[in-house]
């Protein structure tokens, strides 16, 4: 008995162990960049642009903003195609009354499944292949965006799913017994419903666009001036940070920068989590 | 009449339109594997896929193009990944399922979705300010920091929140009457994880390990910073046969990522087959964790 | 919904519409829109930094005038504006010859010179190396530093990667037909080189002048020092140029912006950042 006790001990001992492991890695990492970044940032960080040449002075006001139009237009691009492939996938599969709509969901989740492992490097590559030389549309927002889009709507479809599959059997019931047709119940009793977790995926996404880098190292260029067109190359926060811890030797402003990364990824997470318990509470 | 005929043609039209977008994830994917294969071709008729794939020196100036190096670079260091981040995952995992109380839980579990959240060139920058300096102090000639070591550590903290959050959810799945059954038999709480839960979610943590697996293959920017970027077989740098983590090596993804934009001709194309190579090797590893999950599904 | 979604995709249609509509406007004049003519520069890191520099006083002096540079890389440079997807290429190399049969109509400007500095950790003490010893050191063939005067110590020699504007000029300039050794660290970038040098001992690698500071030393090659002095006079033998490419002769906004490069203004900037003018 002992001997069971003994070996229960030391076992739990090493899961604490592990937990707390995880916690420090998580805390050392963000307290050492947040301890190294934040005395170089100011207002002045946030307001004004790097300036040329190998001081890399100035802020990244760009980059905050080339940062923004990433997000928006990849979204753009990526929630109509996610959300409506997760609609597709949760709501026209359930009646596979004939052999040819099932063979369709099977295909796409097949599709779907296969994206959601594909590396961004690749994503990158096919970027720089189709997007950037192909198309000649250059390194742009453009070509980085459509290139990003592949990589979050594998996010917003997984998310967007959970969500609608969320929303009780009895909404869809009652509105079809009321009448209305699948697509009728679907926009106007379901999608109102499944909206907050819909949001989280967003949410979620644009978070991953917000950390991406390989994609946009080979499709956005990397000029750090405030973009005036989809057709303008640009510089993210992210790849902002890459440039400054490799082509200069501004350490401090790469730590900088990667602080207000940090601090934003965490802003982010805290909000999908308050939504998720919003929606856990009801 | 009319209102319903135009309720029922866009009901039509929203089914389709949803098929389309449906699919549009699968076209995507055949496009890049259109475009990447496409882009590769020439390299490999020019160079034989064999000889490619068995080639060991990477010289695109001298038009030597074997991937052999970077295919054991990448193997390499998420082994070394999978070695450090999966004992440390699973065991947070069990920690969080079966042992932490509420109040903890709630502070390990986003601590680790966080861990997901920081963009790799933070984990890149990290490596490269901490890591490396700390690895250089290991006392072994040639030992630069940067190589495979300082990788693995980077990798093995960015595949953790993966493995662990996945496993997690593959414990709590288990039935709670495998539990209650259990200790109703007299075991303790750690015979009931190792013998009961961990067989029971065994597909799951496998097919979160195989995923974490695909992640570490995939990563490219946080490798570029740590890992050296030498073309060469990772081999001991002393007598000691675990210095070969001390080796300095290139990832399948580093060599596109650092090369792609000076590439012409063959070169260009000798890495879009390094892309082939990489898709398909990853496409392996995921449809394994896909098949793996399915057969414990049964 | 449904009008949303199709407004979308005639949105999304209507930019790829206009976007491949944009390129090969004949010769390389710059993109006006809004009053505003901006010129997009790609290619080589190298002259990157000297570019954004040079294009920052530009803007100051014309405000009509954007110019956006994006990297890439010498190669993209020149494949960019031989396909006009950008008005200038920047490339740190000489013009290969299968780039200029590709597509003759390109014209190379020189802007500036460039040394190429061969540096070591700080902490090493052999201050001169030949050039047939630092052949031997890049190709591997020397692998300690007693083996060129100095202290007993393993050499590790940093490269930038295969394809580099930089990598390349080093290698038509100094390895003649030897090849940079395997075992080489690969950074690709001057700025990790510039790190990996200053904080690894024993390091070895080659850099930029305009990337020299006091966290890496420079050694004399065949007795004279990397400096714009010796370049000038003609005793540093590691030299590159630094060229602008454009599809065809400049006109507009683009030839000005080369004229202001290549004037008193634009040289004196050259000179402050470490490079040689012309």
């Amino acid at each position: 008995m002992n001997k069971r006790n003994f070996s229960q001990n030391m076992a739990f001992g090493m899961f604490w162990l592990a937990g707390i492991v995880s916690v420090l890695i998580m805390a050392f990492v963000v307290g050492y960049i947040m301890v190294k970044g934040l005395p170089g940032i100011s207002l002045d960080f946030f307001t004004t642009s790097p300036r040329g040449g190998l001081s890399c002075d100035g802020g990244i006001y760009s980059t905050i903003v080339t940062t923004f139009y990433m997000i928006v237009v990849t979204l753009v691009f990526a929630t109509p195609l996610g959300v409506g492939t997760a609609i597709y996938l949760t709501e026209y599969s359930s009646n596979t009354d004939n052999r040819v709509a099932g063979r369709m969901v099977s295909i796409a989740r097949f599709g779907v499944d296969t994206l959601a492992g594909v590396p961004s490097i690749i994503f990158g590559l096919f970027g720089y292949a189709l997007f950037v030389t192909a198309m000649n549309l250059g390194f742009s927002i453009l070509s980085a965006s459509l290139a990003g889009a592949c990589l979050i709507i594998p996010v917003i479809i997984r998310t967007t799913e959970e969500a609608l599959k969320a929303v009780p059997a009895g909404y869809r019931e009652g509105s079809l017994a009321l009448g209305a047709n699948r697509w009728e119940t679907t926009w106007k009793v379901v999608l109102p419903a499944a909206l907050r977790g819909i949001s989280t995926g967003i949410l979620l996404s644009a978070g991953r666009i917000v950390s991406e880098t390989a994609i946009f190292f080979v499709t956005l260029g990397g000029s750090y001036r405030v973009p005036h067109s989809l057709m303008s190359g640009g510089r993210t926060m992210a790849l902002h940070v890459y440039y400054l811890a490799m082509e200069t030797r501004a350490f401090d402003k790469a730590m900088s920068t990667a602080a207000v990364l940090v601090a934003l990824i965490i802003i982010m997470n805290l909000a999908i989590n308050m939504v998720t318990n919003k929606i856990a509470a009801k | 009449m009319t209102s319903g005929s135009r309720r029922t043609g866009l009901e039509k039209t929203m089914k389709t339109v949803l098929l389309v977008s449906a699919l549009a994830s699968l076209l995507i994917v055949l496009l890049i594997f259109i475009f990447t294969m496409k882009g590769a071709l020439p390299a490999f008729r020019e160079l034989g896929v064999w000889e490619m794939l068995s080639g060991t020196t990477w010289r695109p100036g001298n038009g030597e193009f074997g991937i052999l190096a970077m295919i054991a670079g990448s193997g390499l260091v998420t082994f070394g990944a999978v070695l450090i981040g999966v004992p440390l995952a699973l065991g947070t995992a069990v920690f969080l399922s079966e042992i932490a109380p509420g109040w903890i839980v709630k502070i390990v579990r986003p601590s680790i979705e966080l861990l997901a959240g920081i963009p790799s060139v933070v984990y890149g920058l990290f490596g490269m300010v901490v890591l490396v300096p700390l690895v250089r102090e290991i006392p072994a000639p040639g030992n630069a920091g940067f190589g495979l070591l300082s990788a693995s550590i980077v990798l093995a903290v960015m595949v953790l929140p993966t493995i662990a959050s996945i496993s997690e959810f593959a414990i709590r799945s288990v039935p709670g009457g495998y539990r209650e059954g259990s200790l109703a038999l007299g075991a303790t709480k750690w015979e009931t994880v190792s013998r009961v839960l961990i067989p029971a979610a065994r597909p799951g943590i496998i097919s979160a390990v195989v995923l974490g697996l695909g992640r570490a293959l995939g990563e490219t920017i946080a490798m570029i910073m740590v890992i050296g970027n030498s073309v060469i077989l990772p081999a001991a740098i002393t007598g000691n046969p675990l210095s070969i983590f001390l080796s300095r090596a290139r990832t399948l993804t580093g060599n596109i990522a650092v090369e792609i934009s000076y590439a012409t001709g063959v070169h260009e194309s000798a890495l879009f087959a390094t892309g082939v190579v990489l898709f398909v090797l990853i496409m392996l590893v995921n449809s394994s964790a896909g098949f793996l999950l399915k057969r414990g599904a049964r | 919904m449904k009008r949303n979604i199709s407004t979308m995709i005639f949105l999304a249609g209507l930019t790829l519409m206009g976007a491949c509509g944009e390129p090969g406007d004949g010769t390389s004049a710059g993109t006006e829109s809004g009053g505003i003519v901006e010129i997009s520069v790609v290619g080589s890191t190298t002259v990157q930094p000297l570019a954004e520099l040079l294009s920052e006083s530009y803007e100051a002096i014309d405000p009509n005038v954007l110019v956006t540079v994006s990297g890439g890389g010498s190669s993209v440079g020149v494949k960019s504006a031989a396909e006009q997807t950008a008005d200038i290429g920047m490339a740190s190399r000489e013009i290969k010859e299968s780039e200029i049969q590709d597509c003759p109509e390109i014209v190379v400007h020189t802007i500036a010179r460039d040394g190429i500095a061969i540096v070591a950790n700080p902490d090493i003490d052999v201050d001169e190396i030949t050039m047939e010893q630092a052949r031997e050191i890049f190709s591997g063939e020397i692998t300690d530093w007693s083996e060129v005067g100095g202290t007993a110590g393993m050499i590790t020699v940093a490269s930038r990667e295969e394809g580099s504007g930089t990598r390349s000029a080093f290698e038509d300039l100094v390895m003649n037909d030897a090849l940079i050794s395997e075992m080489a660290i690969l950074q690709p970038s001057n700025g990790a080189i510039r790190t990996t040098v200053a904080t690894t001992p024993g390091c070895i690698a080659f850099l930029s002048f305009g990337y020299l500071d006091s966290n890496t030393k420079p050694m004399a090659v065949d007795g004279a020092l990397p400096t714009a002095e010796n370049v000038s006079a003609g005793s540093y033998p590691v030299v590159r140029p630094l060229n602008m490419v454009t599809y065809g002769e400049p006109t507009g906004a683009v030839a000005e912006w080369l004229d202001f490069i290549v004037g008193e203004d634009g040289q004196a900037i050259v000179a402050a950042e470490g490079y040689i003018p012309i």
